[in-house]
C-alpha cells in the first residue's frame, strides 16, 4: 500500500472548518463579543496591541477571538494587518509628563511631588481564587470610576528630580533627524538606542522578562532601582503640514518605567546614576519594567562596560526578541523536510558503512 | 482563474514595498551571491514558511505570468498548495504544475528535474541565508568575512569533516562559491540539485523573509560546490529506480510502507514523474 504523506486542498479546507468549530466551542453557550474581550480581558488586549505594534483595542479583541486566545497568534494577526496600512503621518513625541495618571509609584523615594498613586494593581492582592467571580454574580459590582483629569502642571519624573543634583546622566540630547524605523529599514548592528527601544517595545514579554531576570541574577548585573512607574492616558498630537501647529487626535493608554542604575564611572563619565527606559501600550507593567532593564543592559557598550552576558549583547537580544519571527521559525519544523532528511539518510548510511568497514579492518 | 482579491493590492504587497524589493533584487542580480538586506514585511503567512520567497514572487509577478509552487519537489504538499492559493487569490494569476509551462517557479528545498529554460525565474524560500552562520553566529563578523572573501574557516570545517569522518558531512544546503567571489547557501536543497544551479539559463532569486535578505544568481552564473581535489563534491545516489515512473536519474523520496521497514522509492519531483508516465502511456 502506498502511504500518501502529501496533503492537498481538501485537507486544508477541512482543517480550517475544524478550526472554526473548535474556536466557537460549545454552541449552546453565548458567543463572546469583541466588546466583552476588550473590556474584560483588557490586559490581553494591551499585550496584543503592544507586541502587535498597533494601537486598536477593537482589532486586538478581534485577533484574540480569532486566535482562540492564543496571544502570540493574535499578535501575528495584528502585525500582518498593520503592515498593509498606509503611513499617513508621524505623531509628535507623546508627553508622559502630562499623562492622566491612574497609577504612579516610585521605589526610590518615600514621598515625592505628585505623590504615590497605587491605582489598579494586582500587587497587593492575595492570590486566592475569587469564587464570587465564578458565580458570575454582579452583586458586588464595583462602582465605575471616572478617569483623572489632565494635570494642569506636568507631574515631574523621578529621574528629573535626581537630575537637579547632577546625580543622573543628562537626558539624551535629541538625536539629529527623525528616529529610525525597524519596520522600514532592516536592522543592522550595532543598532542605536532608538532602534533598540523599538525592537524591545515590539519584543516578546516572556523573552524580555527572562532576559531582564538574568541580569538580576548576575548575568550582566546593572544594579537597578525602579525610579518610577506610571500608567495612564496620554494625548497623541500631530502637526498637519497644512496647519503647521500641533492638534490632538486622541488618547492612548501607556505604561512608562524609568529604572535608575548605579554606575561607578570611568574615564569618560563621572560616578552617577544611569537610566533604562521602558514604554508600552496599555497596562503592560511587567513588560515595561523588563524592557527598562533590558534597555539598560544593552547600553553596556556606550557606557564602556564589558560585554559578558547575553542580555548585554545586541545581536543576541534584538535578533531573538520578536515572537512573530521566533514562533514562525520554530514551528516551520512542522513543514515537510523529507528531501533534506533523505539527504541526511543517504549520508548517514554511507558514514555507517565506512565506519563498519574500518572496524572490520581493525579487527 | 478568479479575479484578484478586491480588498488588497495586486499580489498583496503595496507598490511602494514592491519597488523597494525590486531595488534589492536588482542589486542582488548585479552582485551575484551577495546578500542584500531588505526591509522585509510581515506577511499573512508565518515566518519560516516562505515569506521571503512570497515577497520576491509578489514583487516580480505580473498578470500574464504562470506560477508553479513546489515544496519538497511536489506541487500538492500543503504549504505549496497554500502559497499557490495565496497568489491565485491576491493576484488572480494562472497557476500550473508543469515545469515547462511556468514562468515563475517558487520552491522550497528542490530544483525541478526538468532543465530550466531562459526566461524562467526560480524563487527559492530561504530559512538561513548566511553560509557562515554555524561557524560565526554574529552578523557583524560574518559580513566582514564576506567583504574580505575570508572563507578559510569554511574550508577548514570541510577539511575537519574529512579528517574525522572520511568525507564532508554536509548533506543539504551545501555551500557554493558564486562567480568565484561570494560564498552562498543554495537554501536547503539536496546536494543532488547543486549542479543544476551552475550556469543555469534561468534567473534564480533567493528570498529570506525573517532574516530580511535577498540574493540572486543571474542566468549563466558559474556556481561551484566547495570541495577538494582529492575529495571531489558528490551527490546522493540510490540503488533503486522510481517505482512509479522507473526514472533512474531523479531524486527519490523514501516512503515507509509498513511496520517491517519496507521502503518504496518514488520521484520527489511529482511533475517530472507524471510527465514520464504520460509519455510512456502515449507511446
Amino acid at each position: 500500500m502506498y502511504v500518501a504523506v502529501k496533503g492537498g486542498e481538501r485537507a486544508i479546507d477541512a482543517a480550517h472548518a475544524l478550526l472554526a468549530e473548535r474556536r466557537r466551542g460549545d454552541p449552546a453557550l453565548p458567543e463572546l463579543s469583541l466588546a466583552q474581550i476588550r473590556e474584560q480581558l483588557s490586559l490581553a488586549v494591551d499585550r496584543v496591541m503592544a507586541e502587535g505594534a498597533l494601537y486598536d483595542p477593537d482589532l486586538a479583541a478581534l485577533a484574540i477571538k480569532q486566535a482562540r486566545g492564543d496571544l502570540i497568534e493574535a499578535i501575528f494577526l495584528l502585525r500582518a494587518y498593520r503592515t498593509t496600512l498606509p503611513r499617513l503621518v508621524a505623531s509628535e513625541p507623546v508627553d508622559t509628563g502630562h499623562m492622566r495618571i491612574e497609577r504612579r509609584i516610585s521605589a526610590t523615594f518615600k514621598d515625592l511631588p505628585g505623590g504615590q498613586i497605587l491605582g489598579p494593581t494586582f500587587d497587593y492582592t492575595h492570590r486566592l481564587l475569587d469564587f464570587a467571580l465564578a458565580a458570575e454574580s454582579e452583586a458586588a459590582r464595583p462602582a465605575r470610576q471616572s478617569l483623572p483629569a489632565v494635570p494642569a502642571e506636568p507631574m515631574p519624573r523621578v529621574a528629573e528630580i535626581l537630575g537637579g543634583e547632577g546625580l543622573i546622566e543628562d537626558a539624551p540630547a535629541d538625536a539629529a533627524g527623525a528616529p529610525g524605523d525597524i519596520t522600514r529599514t532592516p536592522l543592522s548592528y550595532p543598532a542605536s538606542r532608538d532602534l533598540r527601544l523599538q525592537a524591545l517595545a515590539r519584543g516578546d514579554e516572556g523573552f524580555l522578562l527572562a532576559m531582564s531576570y538574568s541580569t538580576q541574577r548576575g548575568y550582566g548585573h546593572t544594579h537597578p532601582f525602579a525610579a518610577e512607574i506610571r500608567h495612564g492616558r496620554v494625548a497623541v498630537e500631530v502637526v498637519p503640514p497644512e496647519l503647521g501647529f500641533a492638534i490632538e487626535i486622541g488618547e492612548i493608554a501607556v505604561t512608562e518605567c524609568q529604572m535608575v542604575n548605579q554606575f561607578k564611572g570611568n574615564e569618560a563619565a563621572p560616578p552617577q546614576f544611569t537610566g533604562g527606559y521602558g514604554l508600552t501600550f496599555g497596562g503592560a507593567e511587567r513588560k515595561a519594567m523588563a524592557m527598562a532593564l533590558a534597555d539598560r543592559a544593552l547600553r553596556a557598550t556606550e557606557l564602556g562596560e564589558e560585554i559578558s552576558a547575553p542580555a548585554q549583547d545586541q545581536e543576541f537580544m534584538l535578533s531573538h526578541a520578536d515572537n512573530v519571527e521566533a514562533s514562525g521559525f520554530v514551528q516551520h519544523l512542522k513543514l515537510p523536510h523529507y528531501v533534506d532528511f533523505q539527504s541526511e539518510l543517504d549520508l548517514l548510511r554511507r558514514l555507517r558503512k565506512e565506519w563498519e568497514t574500518r572496524r572490520e579492518a581493525a579487527e | 482563474m478568479s479575479a484578484a482579491h478586491p480588498g488588497y493590492n495586486f499580489a498583496y504587497l503595496d507598490e511602494q514595498t514592491k519597488r523597494m524589493i525590486r531595488r534589492a533584487i536588482l542589486k542582488a542580480v548585479a552582485v551575484p551571491g551577495y546578500q542584500v538586506p531588505f526591509a522585509g514585511r510581515e506577511m499573512p503567512l508565518p515566518y519560516g514558511w516562505g515569506t521571503g520567497g512570497i515577497q520576491v514572487t509578489a514583487s516580480i509577478i505580473g498578470a500574464d505570468d504562470r506560477l508553479k509552487v513546489i515544496d519538497q519537489g511536489a506541487d500538492d504538499t500543503t504549504n505549496a498548495v497554500s502559497i499557490r492559493r495565496f497568489f491565485a487569490k491576491t493576484a488572480g494569476v494562472a497557476t500550473t504544475t508543469r515545469t515547462t509551462e511556468a514562468t515563475i517557479i517558487q520552491t522550497r528545498h528542490r530544483v525541478p528535474e526538468t532543465p530550466l529554460q531562459a526566461g524562467q525565474i526560480m524563487v527559492f524560500q530561504v530559512p538561513i541565508p548566511e553560509p557562515l552562520r554555524w561557524l560565526e553566529p554574529r552578523e557583524t563578523r560574518s559580513r566582514r568575512m564576506h567583504a574580505e572573501a575570508d572563507y578559510g574557516s569554511m574550508y577548514v570545517k570541510l577539511y575537519e569533516d574529512i579528517a574525522r569522518m572520511g568525507r564532508i558531512t554536509t548533506a543539504y544546503d551545501y555551500p557554493v562559491m558564486v562567480n568565484g567571489r561570494y560564498l552562498m547557501r543554495p537554501s536547503p536543497i539536496p546536494r543532488f540539485d547543486n549542479p543544476k544551479l551552475d550556469r543555469s539559463p534561468a534567473l534564480m532569486l533567493f528570498g529570506a523573509g525573517r532574516e530580511k535578505r535577498i540574493y540572486a544568481l543571474p542566468p549563466h552564473t558559474p556556481v561551484k560546490s566547495l570541495d577538494f581535489e582529492d575529495h571531489p563534491f558528490t551527490i546522493e545516489r540510490w540503488t533503486q529506480h522510481c517505482q512509479r515512473c522507473g526514472a533512474g536519474d531523479s531524486f527519490l523520496d523514501e516512503i515507509v510502507i509498513d511496520d517491517r521497514g519496507t521502503r518504496r522509492f518514488v520521484c520527489s519531483d511529482t511533475d517530472h514523474c507524471d510527465a514520464r508516465l504520460e509519455r510512456r502511456s502515449a507511446s
